[in-house]
């Protein structure tokens, strides 16, 4: 048997039906249903080249005319579908086939995976509308079959495939051409709830794929929301959303009684009613529908958050209610008073309705739900619903700040998060303040960060507030002296916002006093720092401040300046005009010399076309400094000057390996220059990585110029080995490979095309004809001056462009304590790290750790570990296991932070099926430090550990 | 008609003693078998006598169950079954198994040891007792015998309390017990399916009330013993030894480890601690959160709850004890509380209600000098607060359960008259339900409609569910076969099968009619318009004209003869099958109105 599989394999790839062939011999040699099914499974384990494709199907279905047993059938029947999925491989040939074993098959199982199959092949065929009409109506027949895996697999496919343009249904006149929203709808009602679930899921296909539903449905929806299933209640739930974003402003009726409401409003009553359903599937469904209900109306909105209490059939006033009310009058919480929450009003007893009062308390619900699930998802939903509603966003303010104190901590993450979202919306009362700065106690360090963060941009009211927000600061200061930083940032904010606030506390906070001196603090006390910090943000735009500063504190202030200048603001200080005038001015318009700078310079290179080579290297290179300078000087254009010095660099590194002496010496002896250019083309194709992926806000036109660099290296990499190599035989295959890439160019970005006149490739593909027939010797020659002879590509700049960067906060790297630990067990190493402008970091974002022995290792850190606490940064906290044999002393290993990238992009196409049919892997890229496909972008941190022997 | 009869023999109408028999499809249940805290004679107890007056009780209940483990609802439990003489099954869930015993025994203790009762049951009788009982797990169905089934679902009241469902065949019944629908720091909330009972017997303490948020008062609670530590001062928290201690326990113990809190937390020792033992044990009765993160750490493995000591109340330095009893009217809550009276730095939080005339009534309704034994007068300076905490499911609460369950009837017990009257109204207007609330020894009688299950052989389904259109669940369907009732079942067969089975010939029953037609054409013409005109109005029907001039409708028949006397006559000859009935009736209608006219 194995020999045999080998076999068939070695056969595979040089002639291509006998692919089918082995699969024929196989199934006919099959003597019982068991060894056929076990050749199909073998069979579908490898994949079929496109071309076979027809030919295995062809034999397939003959043998399940044959076939006798159920389940073989099944197994081909899902090989047919599998099949048809093949790239590149159209379908239309075997519709009629495949729609043939429908007539005759008995067993429900069976003709359930045939309209599986079905429904592959019509996704395939989407764009031909006869096929697509032809398989509905197969489905429509098949609907009234008695099993529910039938049924099932009808609706879908009628959801996927059905006619969503009305004027198709006129054309063809046939049975599907009833209305397939009525097809779909009639079911709803059906005996099984599977069914009943995959009905509605249908029409929300439809809706998906652009038909509009009809408004009759809702009535129907609303039934279906009190079945008795989950599946079907959670479906029911999203057509009603869906239906009522379509038709808001239709008016529906009220049951029993006569008024008439807007149906986007009844929508989220019955959707507000389904926070309380029984099953916390449904109950997580509705409460994030909710969120995105905008529509409707605030009466409604409002609602959600009240839950009417009472107490003995008495009115009483909510927790939140009361607190308001003393804040109100000028009494601080008191709340001591047994009664104190006595009930007050007596209530009609006819008019409490207790349960069909629709949105009533349905967040209070929500967010009391014993599931943590929809507890975060009903966060979400007001989070939502409070961005476009101001108003409502006061309102759920007092909920959101009880969430502070939920149990399960991502709970409480969520909603600090939420409220730093909605935080332009409000300002906080004092007592909600004090609420929120007891969090500031909690142990978890996410929590409290998520906390600064939300202080940043919170409005308080009062000064007191401001007072009582950096004593619970400084308190938190005192107890967790790491969090320092973060801190400061935050009082830096709440200074800025708030300065007339802080403008009274300022003798208080700086301790001054009208008659006597007070002792000079301590410069090095963080708490210190960070009063400062909050004093002079606030002073910046309240120039009064300044004059109630002692002369120690202009003192510090200078001192502070200087180290910590990214949280102390220029200020306009008295008699300090000389240090401070030329700051200040400067700040503002500097950018835009900067900017313009940085286009003058490439202007410059872009025009170098007719000076000599010397020159233009030279020119090259004073750019490229000018711009790596500006960079560093220039925050917010470092991406942009980094990304384009490094695209000069390959160009420098491409004149200048094309000048080498080598190119006029015909033999290949000279192993030292070529050296250099091989070593340049290598630099050249690392760069072009570097370029493509460390970059966010690349956009195609520059991933084309990219990419042509990276092909200009690669015909510099194939003229050095060709001058360096004897013999052709190796020349054939780099050739074919690099002719294969230039097409592959050419396919990926035709449409650019006509942009590069004069160009490397724009030459290249005039030459292409001759290229593909000539012989190896020769297409070097040719891409040799040609490569001379093509200009320098004009490289446009994005509007945004940022260089991903990373910096490992910890471990710090100063420890002269090794981590001790026994070999061959591990030790956790903590990892944290924030990361600038990554896309995707959990896909792309891995540790390396490389130990003395020049062994390394990659970690792939799991994707909860990345925290993202502001758009374009992210924070990745984890721990990293480490292991190793004993060491006699200790010695430090490094941890660095990789990009790792997935040429998908580029290449993808020609590689990735080559790769899995297991030919030759060595054309994959590679970079210096060893590991393909992953660029450092952080510093190494070397960490001191000892692995001791284990005793015994 | 079958019915359900429910007798309330305490809890009807009232708060206590929780007993409730309730005889479904001739099965006697009793639902909890509670004391009464209020009184100390007779009336502690529910009137077993109501069941028989002589004879074992066992010969007349064919189970008990018991809902949860609070003494006014299994207190009467040894006497019940020792002293009156109860042999049968008593059900309940593991947790209120383990826990129910400790709780008798003290309340045992209380009343012989203390009070000196004599004629009250032994610890040797609450040991018999626990051999009767039966353990079942939740959504566990129990077959108590052939026909009576129980099935329990969480109730979340307090640990292991659960809501039973009895089934009897198709009747059923559920006795909720004590539940809350809001799920607390360590338990989850109530739920039950959607099992559309007969009868649904629910507890309505909390029948007028709508509550607020459960966070607020955490929250509160929270920050008070916070501020009142941060200060240096000592709180105290008299609390009853299960349910609600164990929840304030989970909180404080949290909000330590959340908050990095120094100060020791105390735990009054005895009966807690065992208590606690058990909620260790029984993780899969509490909420998500401690089911989830007890791989880790059991979150009744207390960190900063430690066990106090006597010594410990003089200690300098902020504390928190908890302290039984709860409404300091004895013990060790009360000697902390004298100690520590005097500091105003010091607080005492009362989580729950007082009764009338105990140290706890008096303090929370704002006395600030009381007189203790002895004459002697203790001045209150400590700050007093009152946090309730309570377990039971509000008004809205009692709805979403009735909403869940759909059941056809609701019988309200465990709560006041008044109360219950405006809960009554509330559920018949908005579930259009009867609703129920008999007082103790009343008898309310429900008049159910079960369903009746009816054996249906393959091939008739089969057949049946193939003609006419797709099968649809909520409507009732037509159906021909022969129903057999032999030997006490029912069983639907086709009526070929029944003849066969009960070896009788079949007859056919088959009905003709003639129709005069005035037409003077010729028969075959005449049969030809008749065709015409039947096919243009039976669409959905196979009509055929057979070779031998006569047509067929389906299976019936119809001939044209022209008339012996008048050939202007045509009869046609119907005839049609018993089983055709419907449709050769209405074709005779049809046909006598005529042929139209126009037909040419």
């Amino acid at each position: 048997q194995q020999q045999h599989e080998d076999l068939s394999a070695k056969k595979l790839r040089l002639t291509k039906p006998s692919k089918s062939a082995a699969l024929h011999v196989d199934l006919c040699k099959a003597t019982s249903p068991a060894d056929a099914l076990q050749y199909l499974l073998q069979f579908a384990r490898k994949p079929v080249e496109v071309e076979s494709v027809e030919g295995v199907v062809r034999i397939l279905l003959e043998h399940y005319y044959k076939e006798n047993d159920a389940s073989v059938r099944l197994k081909i029947a899902s090989l047919l579908g599998l099949l048809s999925k093949t790239a590149g491989f159209s379908p239309d040939c075997i519709v009629d086939d495949a729609i043939n074993t429908l007539q005759n098959e008995k067993s429900h199982q069976v003709l359930a995976q045939l309209l599986d199959t079905l429904l592959v092949i019509g996704t395939k065929l989407t764009e031909n509308p006869s096929v697509r009409m032809r398989l509905v109506e197969v489905a429509c027949k098949h609907l009234t079959d008695s099993s529910h895996g039938v049924r099932n697999k009808c609706l879908q496919l009628i959801g996927c495939l059905g006619p969503v343009e009305k004027g198709v249904v006129k054309e063809v006149e046939s049975q599907a051409a009833k209305d397939v929203q009525k097809i779909i709808g009639d079911h709803f009602n059906d005996q099984d709830p599977r069914v009943r679930t995959a009905a509605i899921k249908a029409m929300l296909q439809l809706h998906e794929r652009g038909l509009k539903l009809q408004q009759a449905i809702y009535s129907q929806a609303c039934k279906l929301l009190a079945d008795d299933y989950e599946q079907v209640r959670s479906a029911a739930v999203q057509l009603i959303w869906v239906l009522s974003q379509l038709y808001p402003e239709s008016i529906v009726p009220i049951p029993s009684s006569n008024e008439e409401i807007r149906l986007v409003d009844d929508a989220f009553g019955k959707i507000c009613h389904m926070v309380s359903d029984g099953s916390w599937v449904v109950r997580v469904q509705a409460a994030k529908l909710l969120g995105s209900m905008q529509q409707v109306s605030s009466h409604f909105l409002e609602q959600t958050l009240d839950k009417k209490l009472m107490s003995d059939l008495r009115r009483k006033r909510t927790a939140h209610e009361r607190a308001k009310e003393l804040y109100s009058s000028g009494e601080f919480s008191s709340g001591r008073k047994w009664g104190d929450d006595a009930p007050k009003e007596e209530i009609d007893t006819g008019a409490v309705n207790l349960i069909e009062s629709g949105a009533c308390g349905a967040f209070v619900h929500g967010l009391e739900d014993e599931m943590y699930e929809v507890r975060i998802a009903a966060v979400e939903a007001l989070c939502m619903l409070a961005q476009s509603s101001p108003s409502f966003a006061e309102k759920c303010l007092d909920f959101l700040v009880d969430m502070f104190n939920d149990e399960i901590e991502e709970v409480r993450l969520q909603s600090i998060h939420t409220m730093r979202k909605i935080s332009n919306n409000i300002t906080l009362r004092e007592d909600q303040l004090d609420t929120v700065l007891a969090v500031l106690e909690d142990s978890s360090r996410d929590i409290r960060e998520a906390l600064h963060e939300l202080l940043c941009c919170t409005n308080v009211s009062t000064k007191e507030g401001i007072h009582l927000a950096l004593v619970e600061l400084l308190k938190n200061l005192t107890k967790y002296p790491t969090d320092r930083e973060s801190i400061w940032k935050c009082l830096k904010f709440l200074g800025s916002r708030h300065p007339t606030l802080v403008l009274p506390l300022v003798p208080e906070l700086l301790s001054t006093h009208p008659f006597f001196d007070t002792p000079e603090p301590d410069m090095d006390d963080p708490a210190y720092i960070a009063v400062l910090v909050l004093i002079f943000n606030a002073a910046k735009s309240c120039p009064t401040m300044p004059a109630l500063f002692s002369d120690h504190t202009f003192r510090h202030y200078a001192y502070l300046r200087d180290s910590l200048s990214h949280l102390v603001p220029p200020l306009r200080l008295p008699g300090r005009k000389l240090v401070s005038s030329p700051v200040s001015p400067s700040i503002t318009p500097h950018e835009d010399p900067s900017q313009q700078f940085l286009h003058q310079s490439l202007e410059r290179v872009y025009n170098l076309q007719h000076l000599d080579p010397q020159g233009i290297q030279e020119l090259l290179e004073f750019t490229i400094r000018d711009l790596q300078r500006l960079g560093e000087l220039q925050s917010e254009l470092a991406g942009m000057a980094d990304f384009t010095a490094t695209y000069l660099q390959c160009q420098l590194l491409l004149t200048k390996a094309l000048q080498e002496k080598l190119w006029n010496v015909a033999a290949p002896l000279y192993l030292k220059q070529n050296a250099l250019a091989s070593a340049a083309a290598k630099q050249i194709l690392e760069e072009t990585y570097k370029m493509e992926f460390m970059y966010s806000g690349v956009e195609s036109r520059q991933v084309v110029i990219i990419h042509h660099m990276r092909l200009q290296a690669k015909a510099l990499q194939l003229i050095v080995t060709a001058r360096t190599t004897r013999g052709v035989e190796p020349l054939f295959g780099m050739c074919e490979k690099f002719l294969q890439e230039v097409d592959s160019f050419q396919r990926c970005f035709i449409s650019e095309l006509p942009h590069m006149q004069g160009s490397f490739v724009d030459k290249l593909l005039d030459l292409m004809p001759r290229l593909v027939t000539s012989k190896p010797s020769e297409v070097v020659k040719i891409l040799q001056t040609t490569l001379r002879q093509s200009t320098f590509l004009h490289l446009p700049l994005p509007e945004q462009l940022h260089r991903a960067t990373a910096n490992i906060i910890e471990p710090t790297g100063e420890s002269d304590n090794p981590l001790r630990f026994t070999s061959g067990l591990v030790v956790a190493l903590d990892v944290d790290a924030t990361l600038e402008h990554v896309q995707d970091p959990q896909g792309t974002v891995k540790v390396q750790v490389l130990y003395p022995d020049g062994q390394a290792q990659l970690i792939h850190p799991k994707p909860a570990d990345f925290r993202n606490p502001a758009p374009g940064r992210h924070r990745l906290i984890t721990q990293v296991y480490l292991s190793h044999t004993a060491w006699t002393e200790p010695c430090q290993i490094e941890v660095r932070l990789l990009l790792a990238y997935n040429s998908n992009r580029s290449k993808a196409a020609a590689k990735i099926p080559k790769s899995t049919w297991s030919e030759s892997l060595e054309a994959l890229p590679q970079s210096e430090n060893g590991i393909e496909g992953t660029i450092p972008f952080s510093k190494a941190v070397k960490v001191y550990i000892m692995p001791k022997p284990a005793r015994r | 008609m079958p019915e359900i009869k429910v007798t309330p023999l305490g809890a009807g109408q009232d708060v206590g003693r929780s007993c409730v028999l309730v005889s479904i499809a001739g099965k006697n249940v009793m639902l909890d078998c509670g004391m009464h805290m209020g009184y100390n004679d007779d009336r502690r107890f529910p009137d077993f006598s109501y069941i028989t007056q002589n004879g074992r009780l066992t010969d007349f209940l064919d189970c008990v169950i018991i809902s949860h483990f609070h003494l006014d609802h299994c207190g009467a439990l040894p006497y019940f079954s020792e002293m009156v003489g109860y042999d049968g099954p008593i059900y309940m869930t593991h947790p209120t198994k383990a826990i129910c015993p400790i709780l008798l025994e003290d309340y045992r203790k209380i009343t012989v040891d203390k009070k000196g009762e004599t004629n009250f049951f032994t610890s040797q009788m609450i040991k018999d007792c626990m051999k009767k009982v039966v353990a079942v797990h939740l959504h566990q169905t129990v077959q108590v015998d052939e026909e009576l089934e129980i099935k329990a679902y969480y109730a979340g009241h307090v640990l292991g309390a659960a809501m039973f469902q009895i089934k009897v065949g198709c009747e059923s019944v559920v006795y909720t017990g004590d539940y809350n629908m809001t799920p607390d720091r360590h338990l989850g909330a109530a739920w039950i399916d959607k099992c559309r009972p007969d009868l649904l017997i629910t507890e309505s303490t909390y029948a007028t009330t709508i509550r607020d948020s459960k966070r607020c008062r955490e929250r509160d609670f929270l920050k008070k013993v916070h501020e009142t530590v941060e200060r240096g001062g000592k709180v105290l928290i008299p609390v009853f030894a299960l349910g609600r201690a164990q929840e304030l326990c989970i909180l404080l113990e949290t909000f330590w480890e959340r908050m990095n809190l120094k100060a020791p937390i105390y735990f009054s020792t005895g009966l807690t601690e065992k208590a606690n033992h058990y909620y260790k044990l029984f993780i899969t009765w509490t909420n998500q959160k401690i089911r989830k993160t007890f791989v880790q750490r059991n979150m009744f493995e207390f960190k900063h709850i430690k066990a106090f000591d006597r010594a410990f109340a003089d200690n300098p330095g902020p504390m928190v004890v908890f302290a039984t009893p709860g409404m300091l009217h004895a013990g060790q809550s009360l000697q902390i509380f004298r100690k520590w009276a005097g500091n105003e730095k010091n607080m005492v939080i009362m989580p729950g209600y007082c009764v009338q005339g105990t140290v706890g009534h008096k303090i929370l309704s704002g006395q600030r000098k009381l007189e203790m034994e002895g004459r002697q007068i203790l001045e209150v300076k400590m700050q007093v607060e009152y946090m309730s905490f309570s377990a039971h499911a509000d008004a809205k609460g009692i709805m979403q359960l009735i909403r869940q369950a759909e059941p056809r009837n609701v019988l309200l017990v465990h709560g006041e008259a008044k109360k219950m009257e405006f809960l009554k109204q509330k559920i018949e207007q908005e579930f259009h339900v009867n609703c129920f609330m008999p007082a103790n020894g009343e008898t309310t009688t429900i008049f159910t409609n079960p369903s009746i299950p009816v054996d249906i052989s393959l091939g008739l389904l089969k057949r049946e569910t193939a003609i006419g259109l797709l099968p649809d669940a909520k409507k009732p369907k037509l159906m021909h076969g022969t129903l057999i009732m032999k030997d006490n079942s029912f069983r639907l067969v086709s009526p070929e099968q029944a003849l066969k089975e009960l070896g009788l010939a079949e007859h056919q029953l088959r009905f003709t009619c003639r129709v005069h037609i005035q037409d003077p054409r010729k028969e075959h013409e005449t049969v030809l318009r008749v065709y015409n005109h039947l096919k243009g109005i039976l669409k959905d029907y196979s009509v055929q004209h057979l070779p031998d001039g006569s047509i067929t409708v389906e299976s019936i028949l119809i001939q044209a003869t022209a008339h012996s006397e008048d050939q202007g006559t045509k009869v046609l000859l119907v005839s049609w099958t018993y089983q055709d009935e419907e449709l050769g009736s209405y074709l005779t209608a049809l046909l006598k109105k005529g042929l139209p006219q126009s037909a040419s």
